[in-house]
C-alpha cells in the first residue's frame, strides 16, 4: 500500500491550487472590471419614493426633467423609484447610498431621518452651492433649521411642507346632533363628541387617529405626538440635550388613545393595524360617509381630484375642519406638528457639480409652486407664499397655513427613527389591551434608556 | 496523524495520506485520478464559494462588528468582539423571539405537519386510486403556492370580514379574531396548511418500501392496526422519519414571507419569531451588525435541533 502517492504529489497540488486559485480570481476581476456601476458621465440619478397610487412627484420630476433637458440637451437624467412603504424606504435608501456604485446623484429624504443620515456620513454638506442662490433667502428658518446638521451646515434643500388638523364629516356631526363649525376645545370635548356619534350612528365609525406598529412613523407623528404636544410634557429637552423618560404627558396620551380603542370609538383593531388602512380611509370611508372625524395632514384632499380611486367633487361641501385641542385647552389652545422632506445629495456620488443646476431647477420658485399646489402642500418660502396662484388655492390651503407658524417639529436626532419605533409599540400594547398605559410608557422608557444610553435620558421635573 | 474517512472521494485534510489500511481506504482511488476527474466540478464549486460561502463568511465577520445603516456604527465599523451577541442574550425580545420560535417550530413542525402528514400517508395508503390523486393534487396545490400568495390567502380566511368569520357566523357562533388574540397559533395553523404536503409525500414513500408480506404475516399472528403500525410500520420507516423531522424543523425555523404577511410579527412582538426579529434590527432599525448576529444564533438553534435528531437515531443507522 505504499507508494500509493507519488512524491511529487505536492507539487501537483500545488498546480492545481494555483490554477485554481487564478480560476477564481481572474473572473472576480473581470467581473469588478467591466461590471462597475460606473453611470454616464452625463447622466443623472434621481431615486424618491414610490409607495401606493400616488403619481405627483413623479409627474412633477418628469416635467422638470423635459424643461431642463430641453435646454441642456448633453444631459439625461434617470428616475429610480424606491417602491417601499416608510421604514423600508429610508433603509433602501441609506443601503443605495452607502456604495458609490449606487449612490443616486439626488435623493429625496423625510427631514426626521435626515440629521441621522448626516451623522452617518451619507450626505454631502451643500453649503458652497446655496451661497450663490438668491432663492435660499426665501426660505422660512424653521425649513433651514430642518436641514442643518449638528455641525452648523446645511445638507438639504427643504420642499414644501405640512400640518396636520381634525378633518370632520360636518353631516354626519350635524345628524348626531353636533353644533357645526365643530370646535373641541380639549381632549374630554373631542372623546364627548365621539361618545355621541356612537351613540347617534352606530354604523359609523366616530373617529380615526393612526395608531400601532403597521402605521409606522404616521403613528407615531400624527397619533402619538399630535396627542404628547398638547400636553406638559415633550419628547426631547432642546435645552438640557436629553430625551425624557418617566413623563406624565406621554402616560396621559396613551390613556386617550386607550379610551378611544377599549370604548370602541375608533376603527376595529383588524382595521386599525391594517398597514392599507389609508388607501380605506381616503377612498372609501369618507367619500361613503363611513368615518366621522380624521386626525390626518393637509394633502389628503389630493387624492379626492378628478380620475382617481377616491374621486369625491363634493368634499368640500361634506368635509371641514378643526384645529387639534390640547389636552385641557391650555394656550397656544391647539396643536399641530410639521414635518417635511428635502433633497440632498449623497456623499458618495459623483456629479454633484452637474446634480446642483438640476436642485435648483427643480426647487425653482414657479416649480415649487407647481408642485406645491399640485401636491396639495404648504410652502414654507416666501417667495411662493407671495405668489397669486398659490393663495387660497384649494379651501383648506390658508387654515393649513395659518397652523405653520405655531406647529412643533419632531427631535430630528439620529435615534429618533428607533425611538419613534419604540413609542409606536407602546400604543400598540396599549391598543390591543395588552398593558396598562403607566406599564406601556415604562416599556417605553425602559427601551430609550437602550437606545440613547441612559446618560442622555432624563426624568420629567 | 487522523485521516478522515468520508465517502464522498474529496480531498482529505491529512496532509499525506498515511499508510492506512482500513477497509473502506483499500479501494479508494488514488488523489490525483479523483482530482482529475473533478476537474469539470471547478467552476460550479468556483461559483459556490464566491456566491455561498463568500457571503456565509461575510456575515460571520459582521455579526462581530458594529456596522449600522443609522447612527453609531453607521460612518465607521469596527470590530466589538462578543458585543451583539451580549446584548442579544440581554434584550428581553430577543428571548420573546426564541420563546417564539419554539413555539411556532413544536406546533406547526414537529406536532402538526409530522402528525397530519402522516395520518394523510396512512389514509393514502388505503384509498381508491382516484381519491388518492384528488387529495394529492390539493395538498401539493396548497404546498407549492408561493409563500406570500398562502399568507394573504390565510390573512383573508382569519381577517375580521374574512370567511371563517362568515362560516361561523353561519352556524350562529361568535366570531373570532385569531389573528390578534392568538397571533402565534394563527401562523402555526397556516404553515401546518402549507407543510404538511411535504411530509406526506416522504411518509407515502417511506411506507411504499415497506414489503407487504411482513404486514401480512403480522395480521395473521393478530396484531391490531394500532400494534402493527406501531411495532412494524414506524420502526421500518425510522429514517424517514428522522430526516422529515430535521427537515420541516430547520425549514420550519426560518419561516418569514408566510409570517409577514399574515400578522408582520405583530400584534406588539406576539408573534415575532427570530426571523422577523432579525428582519426588524438589520432593516427596521438598520442595526445590520446586530441583525447578522441574531441570525447566527438562529443557525446555532436550527444545528442543536439536527444533533438531537441525530443522536435519536438508533447507533446501527449512523453509517
Amino acid at each position: 500500500m505504499t507508494g500509493s502517492h507519488s512524491p511529487n504529489a505536492p507539487s501537483r497540488r500545488t498546480i492545481i491550487k494555483a490554477i485554481g486559485g487564478a480560476a477564481f480570481t481572474v473572473p472576480l476581476l473581470a467581473a469588478a472590471g467591466c461590471g462597475s456601476g460606473v453611470p454616464e458621465q452625463n447622466t443623472l440619478r434621481i431615486s424618491y419614493q414610490q409607495w401606493g397610487s400616488g403619481e405627483v412627484l413623479v409627474n412633477y420630476l418628469t416635467d422638470v426633467i423635459k424643461k431642463y433637458t430641453a435646454n441642456h440637451p448633453d444631459i439625461s437624467v434617470e428616475l429610480v423609484p424606491l417602491v417601499a412603504s416608510e421604514n423600508d424606504y429610508f433603509t433602501k435608501n441609506e443601503l443605495m447610498m452607502s456604495s458609490s456604485r449606487t449612490a443616486p446623484d439626488l435623493v429625496y429624504e423625510d427631514t426626521f431621518i435626515l440629521k441621522s443620515d448626516i451623522a452617518a456620513g451619507y450626505l454631502r454638506p451643500i453649503d458652497k452651492y446655496i451661497d450663490g442662490w438668491p432663492q435660499w433667502e426665501h426660505f422660512y428658518d424653521v425649513a433651514k433649521n430642518a436641514v442643518q446638521g449638528e455641525d452648523g451646515r446645511t445638507y438639504a434643500v427643504p420642499t414644501p411642507t405640512d400640518t396636520r388638523a381634525l378633518w370632520y364629516n360636518q353631516e354626519l356631526l350635524k345628524k348626531a346632533g353636533i353644533e357645526t363649525p365643530w370646535k373641541p376645545r380639549s381632549w374630554d370635548d373631542l372623546l364627548e363628541t365621539f361618545r355621541t356619534i356612537k351613540k347617534e350612528l352606530p354604523e359609523v365609525i366616530p373617529f380615526n387617529i393612526y395608531s400601532g406598529k403597521p402605521q409606522g412613523e404616521k403613528a407615531s407623528m400624527q397619533g402619538m405626538e399630535m396627542l404628547l404636544y398638547g400636553t406638559e410634557s415633550t419628547l426631547y429637552d432642546e435645552e438640557k440635550k436629553k430625551w425624557v423618560v418617566g413623563s406624565a404627558g406621554f402616560t396621559q396620551s396613551l390613556e386617550f388613545i386607550r379610551t378611544v380603542f377599549s370604548e370602541k370609538l375608533g376603527p376595529t383593531l383588524g382595521k386599525a393595524l391594517d398597514p392599507n388602512i389609508t388607501e380605506t380611509i381616503y377612498n372609501t370611508w369618507l367619500p361613503q360617509g363611513q368615518l366621522a372625524v380624521l386626525l390626518d395632514g393637509n394633502w389628503i384632499s389630493s387624492n379626492w381630484g378628478e380620475g382617481l380611486p377616491g374621486e369625491w367633487p363634493e368634499w368640500t361641501e361634506t368635509m371641514q375642519l378643526a384645529e387639534m385641542p390640547t389636552r385641557d385647552g391650555q394656550d397656544p389652545g391647539f396643536v399641530t406638528m410639521s414635518g417635511g422632506w428635502s433633497w440632498g445629495m449623497p456623499k458618495k456620488a459623483s456629479k454633484p457639480d452637474l446634480a446642483w443646476p438640476f436642485l435648483r431647477e427643480m426647487m425653482s420658485t414657479d416649480n415649487v409652486t407647481a408642485w406645491t399646489i399640485s401636491d396639495s402642500k404648504l410652502t414654507n418660502r416666501k417667495d411662493v407664499a407671495a405668489r397669486k396662484e398659490y393663495q387660497g388655492y384649494s379651501p383648506t390651503a390658508d387654515f393649513f397655513s395659518r397652523l405653520v407658524p405655531g406647529a412643533t417639529y419632531r427631535p430630528a436626532l439620529a435615534p429618533y427613527p428607533e425611538i419613534s419605533s419604540a413609542i409606536q409599540s407602546a400604543m400598540e400594547s396599549v391598543m390591543i389591551g395588552a398593558a396598562e398605559p403607566a406599564a406601556a410608557a415604562a416599556v417605553y422608557d425602559s427601551a430609550v434608556a437602550g437606545i440613547v444610553g441612559a446618560e442622555n435620558t432624563m426624568k420629567e421635573a | 496523524m487522523v485521516t478522515t474517512t468520508d465517502t464522498t472521494g474529496a480531498r482529505t485534510t491529512a496532509s499525506s495520506p498515511s499508510d492506512n489500511s482500513a477497509p473502506e481506504q483499500a479501494n479508494r482511488p488514488p488523489l490525483k485520478r479523483t482530482l482529475l476527474r473533478g476537474s469539470p466540478l471547478a467552476p460550479a464549486v468556483i461559483l459556490l464559494l464566491a456566491f455561498m460561502a463568500g457571503p456565509i463568511i461575510y456575515s460571520v465577520y459582521l455579526a462581530f462588528t458594529n456596522r449600522a445603516l443609522r447612527g453609531e456604527g453607521s460612518s465607521s465599523t469596527a470590530l466589538v468582539g462578543f458585543d451583539n451577541f451580549v446584548a442579544a442574550f440581554a434584550a428581553p425580545e430577543f428571548w420573546n423571539s426564541v420563546v417564539l420560535t419554539l413555539v411556532f417550530t413544536v406546533v406547526s413542525a414537529i406536532i402538526g405537519q409530522n402528525i397530519l402528514g402522516m395520518i394523510l400517508a396512512l389514509l393514502m395508503r388505503r384509498a381508491s386510486k382516484v381519491v388518492n390523486a384528488i387529495t394529492g393534487a390539493i395538498v401539493i396545490g396548497a404546498w407549492i403556492l408561493p409563500e406570500v400568495v398562502a399568507g394573504y390567502l390565510w390573512y383573508t380566511f382569519l381577517g375580521e370580514g374574512g370567511s371563517m368569520n362568515g362560516i361561523l357566523g353561519f352556524f350562529g357562533l361568535p366570531p373570532q379574531d385569531l389573528l390578534f388574540s392568538l397571533p402565534i397559533i394563527a401562523v402555526s395553523f397556516a404553515n401546518i396548511w402549507r407543510g404538511t404536503a411535504f411530509t406526506m409525500l416522504i411518509y407515502t414513500a417511506a411506507m411504499s418500501q415497506i414489503p407487504p408480506e411482513v404486514e401480512e404475516s403480522a395480521e395473521m399472528d393478530g396484531a391490531g392496526r394500532l400494534r402493527r403500525f406501531f411495532s412494524i410500520t414506524v420502526p421500518l420507516i425510522r429514517r424517514s422519519i428522522m430526516t422529515n423531522l430535521m427537515l420541516i424543523t430547520l425549514q420550519t425555523l426560518s419561516v418569514f414571507g408566510l409570517i409577514y404577511v399574515m400578522t408582520a410579527g405583530g400584534p406588539g412582538t406576539a408573534s415575532q419569531t427570530l426571523p422577523l426579529y432579525m428582519y426588524e434590527q438589520a432593516f427596521s432599525y438598520g442595526q445590520l451588525g446586530y441583525g447578522t448576529a441574531v441570525a447566527l444564533l438562529l443557525l446555532l438553534i436550527g444545528a442543536i435541533a439536527s444533533l438531537a435528531y441525530l443522536r435519536m437515531l438508533p447507533k446501527e443507522d449512523k453509517s
